[in-house]
């Protein structure tokens, strides 16, 4: 689960980690009284789940409190579209005004799930504020790991050979040292499956600063963090991912595609998106209606997918193991009526109750063409594609 | 011969709630023999009739001489079950159960290091050998035929389309194992091609890799270097976009070694037999067998 900036700020101070003087303000009048509050020259930060905002116009430095108050009405209120959002981008309801300091360096320092390892990886690169994957990607020499130990944690010294790893001043190399300690509590605590400080500052008086905050928390981990949990802001998600986490489907919605694609079992959905490449076209959405979907959970599934306006086929393929074939089958039957969905269908049923599946889907004077597997499907498909013509 | 489960297997399942107790079910019906049940409270009682209740593990594997355990509790107990399991000198634990936080497994894997238990999971479809009707998990025993391909996979559901297209062509399996589809996990890979390259009865193996981590590269590093019997695998994810975890905790891409184009290259250079469309296992297993 992502979070938001000023979120993941207060976690921060609440484990005794630096971060600049900053507030959360939602409208411009808020803004400006902050601003005024911290005084000097301030940045106004737009609160939204993308990165990417810096680039356009999501940060802005000001110099007085009237200039907050302007930038924060001309970003209130609207959506950013950044490189990490769809074509329709992501609300700005919250913006976060915060001090300017005067920085010496720029560092980076992230905490990660090492699956190999089997323990927090913490990688620390003195290329701050930069796109660390790029600097992973060309210049990998210029990044430090180290794992903590899952039983006893991130011991103190291995904390100190970041912290001299990073070249930070000496006077600095004491608070750096308390700082990435924290930040590996922090993410222990409260079960993240990230942490990330780009930048990780310097400054001219040799202070150490988390100047930015990325956290996610792993949505596995959040029954025991109820606090963590409320922290969720559904306005974020496309609408279409906040409907299927209310119904507990695992769905993604995929930019483009125009084949909605439903399937039981995550390995299954990435296959059948595969096969529907191959066959042609870009698929619209990653769906796993899970084990042991009962019929409504079908059948909002359904209604999600053609809900999505880029939909034009639907591809359903079922290998049911715990699930029944039969209740996916009346799901989609009523969830069709209901909706007088006229998308043509491409169906696989295999497994558990498949027979009385395929009845069902038979007898339903729906417009499905069934397919005996796979490989049958993507022929099925393939052949459909061509006949619905070019997208449109 | 197979792996992992056979016929000395002697099963305990814990965590009998709605699917745990479908999921016995099935088991027995297969013809696996269950030995005993665990879930507290009810002690004295038959799962079915027929096999014995207990409410921990160590009392159940004293009376029962239980060998191998499968975990069907929730995800917030899980960790707890695998411990205990491991406790009590269970050889083999595996652990069905979806959604345990990663944490959690982190503190597992590190508690499990030295012990002599082997765990597979979480989040898993189980292990099954088909000639000596052993079945540990959830996957069908309607789908499987004895035969000799190993099949490994990180995925439930794409395991059964794999077994579904060797059967179509005429082959069977000597064991099926589904290592799961989290970030941290018990068996990898790698043990299970070790497994599979000294087992006689396994001929050719399977593997179903998908997007996110670098287990299928570690795979590929081991293949190259101790497997010499033929090896099919096929990647799920090559159309999944960066960022966007598809389902499965470890499903995500993150950075270029997790994509599904990097692991085919990796596999393809350690001379495995790469299906570039997951519908085509069962018929690239058919041409390299002959």
């Amino acid at each position: 689960m992502n979070i938001h900036e000023y979120q993941a700020k207060a976690i921060l101070d609440k484990f005794g980690v630096p971060t600049p003087k900053a507030e959360v303000a939602s409208t411009a009048a808020e803004a400006k009284e902050i601003a005024l509050r911290i005084g000097g020259r301030v940045v106004v930060k737009a609160q939204v789940h993308a990165g990417g905002r810096g680039k356009v116009g999501g940060v802005k430095l000001v110099n007085s409190p009237e200039e907050a108050e302007e930038v924060a009405a001309s970003l209130l209120g609207t959506r950013l579209v950044t490189n990490q959002t769809g074509a329709s981008g992501v609300p700005v309801e919250k913006v976060m005004i915060a001090e300017t300091l005067d920085i010496k360096d720029e560092l980076y320092i992230s905490i990660v799930i090492d699956g190999v390892i089997g323990a927090p990886l913490v990688m620390a690169s003195t290329e701050g504020g930069m796109d660390i994957e790029e600097v992973a990607e060309s210049t990998p020499e210029k990044i430090f790991r180290v794992a903590g130990d899952p039983l006893i944690g991130l011991t103190t010294y291995h904390a100190r050979d970041i912290a001299l790893a990073l070249g930070v001043p000496a006077k600095s190399v004491r608070a750096t040292t308390k700082l990435i300690t924290d930040l590996y509590n922090v993410f222990v605590e409260n079960d993240c499956s990230l942490v990330e400080i780009n930048p990780l500052v310097i400054t001219e008086d040799d202070q150490v600063f988390a100047l930015d905050a990325k956290i996610n928390i792993e949505d596995d981990a959040l029954f025991r963090h109820p606090d963590l949990a409320a922290l969720r802001d559904p306005n974020q998600q496309d609408p279409l991912e906040q409907r299927a986490d209310k119904a507990d489907l695992a769905y993604v919605k995929l930019e483009g595609g125009r084949v909605g694609c439903m399937v039981n079992g995550a390995g299954l959905a990435m296959a059948t998106m595969d096969i529907t490449k191959a066959a042609g076209a870009d698929p619209a959405n990653f769906l796993d209606i899970g084990g042991s979907a009962d019929q409504a959970r079908i059948e909002e599934a359904f209604k999600i997918i053609i809900a999505d306006d880029d939909v034009e086929i639907i591809l359903v393929n079922l290998f049911a193991g715990i699930a029944r074939s039969d209740i996916v089958a009346q799901g989609i039957v009523a969830a069709a009526k209901e909706t007088n969905a006229s998308v043509p269908m491409v169906v696989a049923m295999r497994g558990t109750n498949a027979e009385e599946g395929i009845k069902i889907l038979a007898d339903s004077g729906l417009n499905i063409i069934g397919a005996p597997d796979l490989a049958g499907a993507a022929e099925v498909l393939k052949a459909k594609l061509l006949e619905l013509g070019e997208s449109n | 011969m197979a792996i992992l489960v056979g016929e000395n297997t002697r099963l305990l399942v814990q965590g009998l709630g709605r699917d745990g107790s479908f999921q016995a079910n099935r088991t027995r019906e297969y013809g696996t023999n269950m030995v005993a049940a665990v879930h507290p409270g009810r002690d004295g009682q038959k799962f079915e009739d027929e096999v014995p209740y207990f409410s921990t593990v160590a009392k159940a594997v004293e009376e029962t001489g239980a060998n191998t355990g499968v975990i069907f509790v929730p995800a917030p107990f899980a960790m707890d079950a695998i411990i205990e399991q491991v406790d009590a000198g269970l050889e083999l634990v595996v652990c069905i159960t979806e959604g345990v936080p990663v944490l959690d497994m982190v503190k597992v894997m590190a508690y499990i290091k030295d012990k002599p238990t082997r765990l597979i999971g979480s989040n898993c479809p189980g292990v099954l050998s088909p000639a000596s009707k052993a079945k540990v998990g959830i996957v069908p025993g309607n789908i499987v035929q004895p035969g000799n391909v190993g099949v490994v996979s990180r995925s439930g559901t794409l395991t059964y389309e794999a077994i579904a297209q060797l059967v179509q062509h005429g082959m069977g399996q000597s064991t099926c194992v589904g290592i799961g589809g989290d970030p941290v996990h018990g068996t990898t890979f790698t043990d299970v091609l070790e497994l599979f390259q000294a087992d006689d009865e396994t001929e050719a193996i399977v593997l179903i890799g998908e997007i996110g981590g670098i287990r299928e590269q570690l795979a590929a590093d081991y293949i190259k270097e101790h497997v010499t019997k033929p090896v099919v695998a096929a990647i799920a994810g090559n159309s999944a976009p960066a960022g966007k975890r598809m389902g499965h905790a470890g499903a995500i891409i993150t950075g270029k070694a997790a994509l599904a184009s990097e692991k085919n290259k990796a596999l393809e250079a350690a001379g495995v037999h790469v299906v570039e469309s997951p519908a085509l296992i069962g018929a690239k297993m058919k041409e390299v067998l002959g």
